[in-house]
């Protein structure tokens, strides 16, 4: 099991998670940059958040043209898996790799701040081993995170179980009041149809280690860890 | 033959424009409060080197489709002109 972290220009969570991932979840990973067309034999894809080309014309628009992109398509359509935090959920998005768009927060303000959500459901890689019904608090960083997707593409992502996370209060109630962005559905987190490309906004890798304070996002990656090495 | 686009891309009505409802709102500010509904899109101009006007159209067609516009969210005009 190998993870591969692209770099594009303006990422800037890159070595948050590489970090996460080989001194806190001791696994092997390999940078790979942009330009690239090769995945290194990678087996679990991660695109990191950041500001990819600046977020020039939309977040995440100019990023899926780059090099590397066509791999992680060919991968992508073969089953392999693909995770996208925050600058890399809107690159999913725009690449068609996921479905739905990412707008400017309804408050047009860049939010970042500690948030809750709750997992909603175990059948994906990514929150298998998460209990549905525990608030994790994980941060969020970002201007463009307002998950919207049409009527009936959002009845499909209900009916399929690709909607992997919801912004909730501390007391875990999914409400109104604890959407930090205009999310549909407080949507923070969803899958593809083949569950194994998956999308977030909020930063689990700014929550896996005890010196941050903060490690609800650990369970993520041990659930990822788990699962496919096991 | 040289031809020149001019490209409007919008958010759909049907979207909350943040930017918009904040310029609406500072309107008021100014002392114009009939002023209402500001929608903020933006402009792209281009230029196209192209056989025919046609031709010119239809590459800024699909320009927009694969990256000016997310038709997810935005719809777009585009106005060809020669140059």
């Amino acid at each position: 099991m190998k993870f591969g972290v692209i770099i594009f220009p303006g990422s800037n969570c890159d070595e948050d998670m590489i970090y996460v991932l080989e001194s806190k979840m001791q696994q092997k990973v390999e940078r790979l940059w942009h330009k690239e067309r090769d995945l290194k034999n990678c087996d679990f894809i991660i695109l990191p958040g950041g500001f990819s080309y600046g977020d020039y014309l939309r977040s995440g628009a100019i990023a899926r043209f780059s090099p590397i992109m066509e791999k992680v398509m060919e991968h992508a359509a073969k089953g392999g898996f693909v995770f996208g935090v925050c600058n890399g959920f809107q690159i999913l998005c725009e690449a068609g790799l996921l479905p739905g768009a990412l707008l400017h927060n309804s408050n047009q303000k860049f939010i970042c701040k500690n948030v809750y959500l709750r997992a909603q459901t175990n059948q994906s890689l990514l929150t298998a081993n998460i209990d549905l019904n525990k608030p994790l608090k994980i941060p969020i960083a970002h201007g463009e995170g307002r998950f919207y997707a049409g009527e009936n593409l959002l009845k499909e992502l209900n009916s399929n179980n690709q909607i992997l996370f919801r912004y909730c209060g501390e007391d875990g109630k999914i409400s109104e009041e604890a959407n930090p962005n205009g999310s549909l559905e407080n949507i923070a987190g969803i899958c593809n149809s083949g569950k194994n490309i998956f999308g977030m906004m909020p930063h689990p890798e700014r929550a896996a280690d005890a010196e941050l304070g903060n490690t609800d996002g650990r369970i993520l990656f041990e659930s990822i860890v788990g699962l496919v090495n096991a | 033959m040289k031809f020149k686009a001019e490209i409007d891309i919008m958010p759909l009505k049907a979207l909350l424009d943040p930017q918009g409802k904040a310029v609406t709102a500072s309107m008021k500010n100014l002392g114009l409060p009939e002023i209402n509904n500001v929608r903020i899109g933006k402009h792209i101009s281009l230029e196209i080197e192209s056989s025919s006007k046609e031709e010119a159209r239809s590459k800024a067609d699909e320009a927009c489709k694969k990256l000016l516009a997310n038709q997810i969210m935005e719809s777009y005009e585009v106005g060809i002109f020669e140059v």
